[in-house]
């Protein structure tokens, strides 16, 4: 490790001394204020460090992290979501009486973890990466404690959560003990050998660490958190878990697993094959029957990490752009319809009952439309940025001849239509029973902050759904660096 | 240049019409009559300025020349858009798209027109609606880029699913849903198909690309080029409606409000007659007439379905909705013929059944703003009430069911006359729909407006506005059935190129020789004779 190597390191350095300002700060002089100033300062701080960073040109730090483009991108993106949902946090904490200092350093170690994520070269980094980011949620989940529900969902994540780490390191320790090394360059080659279910102990430590991969991503058969921990959470962190969280833990997936090419043939192909699908169906099929907006958007995401898991097995060249360009969508995406549950939740209860919305164009014209404009994006309407990344994910699967995998994404997403019109209807549409003051739980205005994110999310879905292409070379040119 | 504006005036008009509504609601209608009136008189005085250009074309090069590469365009603009996957912003327009812009802001129009009186909530946002719909259909029929055409294709939806739930009748939700839902499916499959089609070119010659003009002939097994020609198929049927893929059709004409009937009807479901011409068969010709048995069995039991369902009901409306997926079943007959006959047939029929059939949806659509129902059996006698409007009816259903000397006859004899050379059996059946379509035409002319005046309804007859806008529509129509030669020669070039690009195939064995062109001018002249 030479100095050189702290200004590779810098991104990760100033996410660390973030929280520990934020938490000194909040020590000496509890403000509210201070505790978001300070996190959006060390947010800004990190994005120019990024800039910093990409002057140099040796880009591995030790064994264990990489900041290649490919990470400095998806750390960008990360950061930049993170601000967003501590903006959005501001007026939702603030109307709930709590210490909501803390909540801002869990905020930024959670989002530490993310960016050791997507890093990591190395299974050490992987796992010190995973469990600072699951560690801080544990606690995020839980953080406005007065909630009984909250406590459940936090429960609930901590058992799922610390057992699937269990897995995830003994599959880790299986395959070290079979193969010697941990790194992702030194693993390629005889993870290639092991799969063809030559050597069981590889095959098997790898199923397992696939167990801890899923759990986060939240794929079917691991899903069942989902559904509960983001109607249970407060919005904001709902938020935080579906976009950081999932899209850290994607970016690993895409870096580990791109170099095995996986043929069409292959089990472990077999295996995400079938863990797409059933993302895809259960996600949209279990999406139909619910009336609870957050439960909606619990199996949506199901099934958005299916879509996403047919672009990354789609090894083509297109497969990593596709894969970025779907979760920088599907990340404004999810802000826009959280941050609305957000903005327009009550003190007393979270904004998720679809009565909520009924009417909600007449009484907040804007708000509606911007909520609007993201369930097309889920749905993948043209003009918004949705489209785009669920066209490039089944161009990929077309490019690869993942004909039964996308025909299966086209079906199923069609389904989707339709809980997702049910939210706009209930918006939009005025119902013979509804009278003017029964509209919406939410009392308060949506605050100043939390309308700018919404607006300048709600932009850029619209802006790059419309013309894509500098965000798409962008992305080209940083995932060039992948192996 | 001028193609961009035909996109532009309306996708501006729309906001503008929602801003201008916050002020002064009733701005927003002339606003949209202004976004609507403007591009419809640039496409005529285009359309007129390239008369004499389509003809010289054609008389200079022969029918052989008028193929689909550029330069043959009247006008055409290419700009790239998304480079790293070879999509372009690539609009052109030849005789066949000057026609479907014409119909395109002459509905958007009407529409408008319609709902003067009708729409009386959310007036901006409706206009704002119906605005951004006229864009993408213009968007549909100018793109020759097959990811811009889905990508208007599916741009359209999003507004037409919020006219109908927003301003439509009883079950304006379920049918909402319902449209957007048949509409999307199919369309994915579409876009499957057209993503094959774009792998497949790309790696036989190493150019990826979405231009539809160099995706033409690519070779590829004919299995594979028959799925994909089903994808196509799957988006263009849904649109049509063929049978049996219609049912969303009644359920969506009929919740929706005035305009979104018109729309619907006058363009909406065109761009599947447009798309088949336009891309299925000049890109699958060999799957196209692989498929020629299935499609015309398809087509005539849709005209003889659509005809008899249409006799079946009591909702005024519902009734004229299914009298469109009958006239619908000529088109696909029409089109799987793909003789120089039939096409032309098909592309008269668009026009006139745009006419008669939003003419009868607005006719409606008055009715019940007087009356309050669309239910037949609460209906008779209204001649004596509202002669002008009994008239006006008489006239649109006698306009439907074909009479001779209106534009719609002219169309199904072309044809019929057209079907008849390739398949006896498909013209001799397709011909029983016209016996059908006499019933229902007149069944409801007598249940509606004849007979006794039980109900002692009284209400106004039609304004100055409507009979203004009934007396263009009849108008036109009249014209169209003693002249439709201004509408065939400028479908000529498009009728002909398209025939010229599936020439080597057995869809097109004549392979339109000169003197057949000549002939089949003759024909059509002698058609409305």
């Amino acid at each position: 490790m030479t100095s050189g190597d702290l200004i590779t390191l810098l991104p990760l350095i100033v996410l660390t001394a973030a929280p520990v300002i934020v938490m000194l700060a909040a020590a000496f002089y509890r403000s509210h204020a201070l505790a978001l100033a300070l996190t959006l300062v060390g947010l800004a701080a990190t994005i120019v460090s990024l800039f910093i960073a990409a002057t140099r040109t040796s880009r591995q730090v030790t064994p264990l992290l990489s900041f290649d483009t490919y990470a400095l991108f998806y750390i960008g993106l990360l950061t930049v979501a993170t601000a967003a949902v501590a903006i959005l946090s501001w007026s939702y904490l603030q109307r709930r009486h709590v210490h909501p200092e803390e909540y801002y350093m869990l905020l930024l170690t959670a989002t530490l973890g993310g960016a050791v994520l997507v890093a990591s070269t190395h299974f050490a980094a992987f796992f010190l990466g995973l469990e600072i980011l699951s560690v801080s949620l544990y606690a995020l989940i839980v953080y406005p404690i007065y909630r009984a529900q909250f406590v459940e969902a936090a429960v609930k994540y901590l058992v799922l959560a610390g057992s699937t780490s269990a897995f995830l390191v003994f599959g880790m320790a299986l395959v070290y003990a079979q193969a010697g090394t941990m790194t992702v360059s030194g693993l390629a080659p005889l993870l290639r050998a092991g799969l063809g279910g030559a050597d069981v102990v590889v095959a098997l430590g790898i199923v397992l660490m696939l167990v801890g991969v899923g759990f986060k991503l939240a794929v079917v058969p691991f899903h069942m958190w989902t559904p509960d921990v983001y109607q249970g959470a407060p919005a904001p962190v709902g938020a935080y878990v579906a976009t950081v969280s999932k899209g850290a833990v994607f970016a690993l997936l895409l870096r580990y697993f791109r170099p095995l090419s996986l043929d069409p043939g292959a089990t472990l192909f077999l295996v995400f094959a079938a863990v797409a699908i059933a993302s895809m169906v259960a996600g949209n099929l279990l999406a139909l029957r619910q009336d609870n907006v957050k439960r909606i958007l619990a199996y949506s995401s199901i099934a958005n990490l299916g879509y996403l898991l047919v672009a990354f097995l789609a090894t083509g060249g297109r497969a990593a752009v596709a894969v970025t360009l779907f979760l920088v969508a599907y990340f404004a995406t999810s802000l826009v319809a959280f941050g609305v549950v957000t903005a327009l939740s009550a003190p007393e209860r979270d904004a998720d009952s679809m009565d909520d919305y009924r009417g909600l164009a007449r009484t907040r014209r804007w708000t509606a439309a911007a909520f609007t404009v993201a369930l097309f994006s889920l749905a993948g309407m043209p003009l918004t940025m949705g489209f785009i990344g669920k066209f490039y994910v089944v161009a990929a699967g077309a490019g690869a001849a993942l004909w039964a995998l996308i025909i299966v994404l086209v079906l199923t997403s069609t389904i989707g239509l339709y809980y997702y019109t049910r939210i706009v209807v209930a918006m939009w549409v005025r119902q013979p029973d509804e009278s003017a003051e029964a509209v919406g739980a939410a009392g308060a205005a949506v605050g100043g902050g939390s309308a700018a994110v919404l607006a300048a999310l709600t932009a850029f879905l619209i802006v790059f759904g419309v013309y894509p292409t500098p965000l798409i070379q962008l992305i080209e040119r940083a995932v060039a660096t992948l192996p | 240049m001028i193609l961009l504006w035909y996109i532009l005036i309306p996708a501006v008009a729309a906001p503008l019409a929602w801003l201008v509504s916050r002020a002064r609601p009733q701005a927003a209608r002339w606003v949209a009559v202004a976004g609507t009136a403007l591009p419809l008189a640039l496409v005529v005085w285009q359309w007129i300025a390239a008369a004499g250009a389509l003809k010289a074309a054609f008389a200079a090069h022969g029918p052989g020349a008028a193929g689909l590469v550029q330069g043959t365009w009247l006008a055409h603009l290419q700009a790239t858009w998304i480079a790293p996957l070879g999509i372009s912003f690539f609009l052109a327009a030849d005789g066949l798209t000057l026609i479907m812009l014409v119909l395109t802001f002459a509905m958007g129009l009407l529409a408008v027109l319609a709902s003067w009186r009708g729409i009386q909530e959310r007036v901006g946002f409706f206009h704002f609606m119906i605005l951004w719909t006229t864009a993408a259909l213009a968007g549909v029929f100018l793109s020759l880029d097959l990811f811009l055409f889905y990508f208007f294709f599916e741009m359209m939806l999003i507004p037409m699913y919020f006219v109908i739930a927003l301003w439509g009748h009883e079950r304006r939700v379920y049918a909402a849903i319902k449209f957007f839902i048949f509409t999307q499916a199919s369309g994915l499959l579409m876009l499957i198909a057209i993503l094959a089609l774009y792998f497949i070119h790309g790696r036989a010659t190493g150019v990826y690309t979405f231009d539809f003009t160099q995706l033409l002939g690519t070779q590829m097994p004919s299995g594979t080029a028959f799925l994909l020609m089903l994808g196509f198929f799957a988006a263009f049927a849904v649109k049509l409606p063929a049978f049996p893929l219609h049912t969303w059709l009644p359920d969506a004409h009929t919740e929706a409000p005035t305009a979104g009937s018109v729309i619907l009807a006058g363009v909406l479901i065109k761009i599947g007659a447009y798309g088949m011409i336009r891309f299925m068969a000049p890109l699958f010709p060999q799957a196209v007439y692989d498929f020629r048995t299935v499609g015309m069995i398809l087509a005539v039991i849709g005209i003889i379905y659509g005809a008899v369902m249409a006799y079946a009901q009591t909702d005024l409306k519902r009734l004229v909705a299914y009298t469109s997926v009958s006239h619908m079943g000529f088109v696909l007959l029409g089109i799987f013929a793909w003789n120089t006959l039939a096409l032309q047939g098909v592309v008269l029929q668009i026009v006139c059944h745009a006419l008669s059939t939003g003419a009868l949806f607005i006719l409606v659509g008055t009715l019940q703003d007087r009356i309050h129902t669309r239910d037949m059996a609460k209906m008779g006698g209204l001649w004596a009430v509202a002669p002008r409007m009994g008239g006006t009816a008489m006239f649109f259903a006698l306009a439907s069911l074909g009479l001779p000397g209106l534009g719609n006859f002219v169309a199904e004899l072309l044809i019929l006359v057209g079907a008849w050379q390739v398949s006896k059996w498909a013209a001799v059946l397709g011909a029983i729909g016209l016996v059908f379509a006499t019933v229902y035409a007149l069944w409801m002319m007598q249940r509606a407006f004849q007979g006794q005046e039980t109900h002692a309804l009284r209400f106004d007859d039609l304004l100055p506005r409507e009979t203004g806008m009934y007396a263009a529509l009849i108008a036109a129509l009249v014209i169209l059935g003693f002249y439709p030669q201004p509408l065939i020669a400028t479908a000529r070039q498009t009728v002909t190129s398209v025939q010229q690009i599936t020439a080597g195939s057995p869809l097109s064995p004549e392979a339109t020789s000169a003197a057949q062109l000549l002939l089949a001018d003759d024909t059509a002249t002698d058609g409305e004779r």
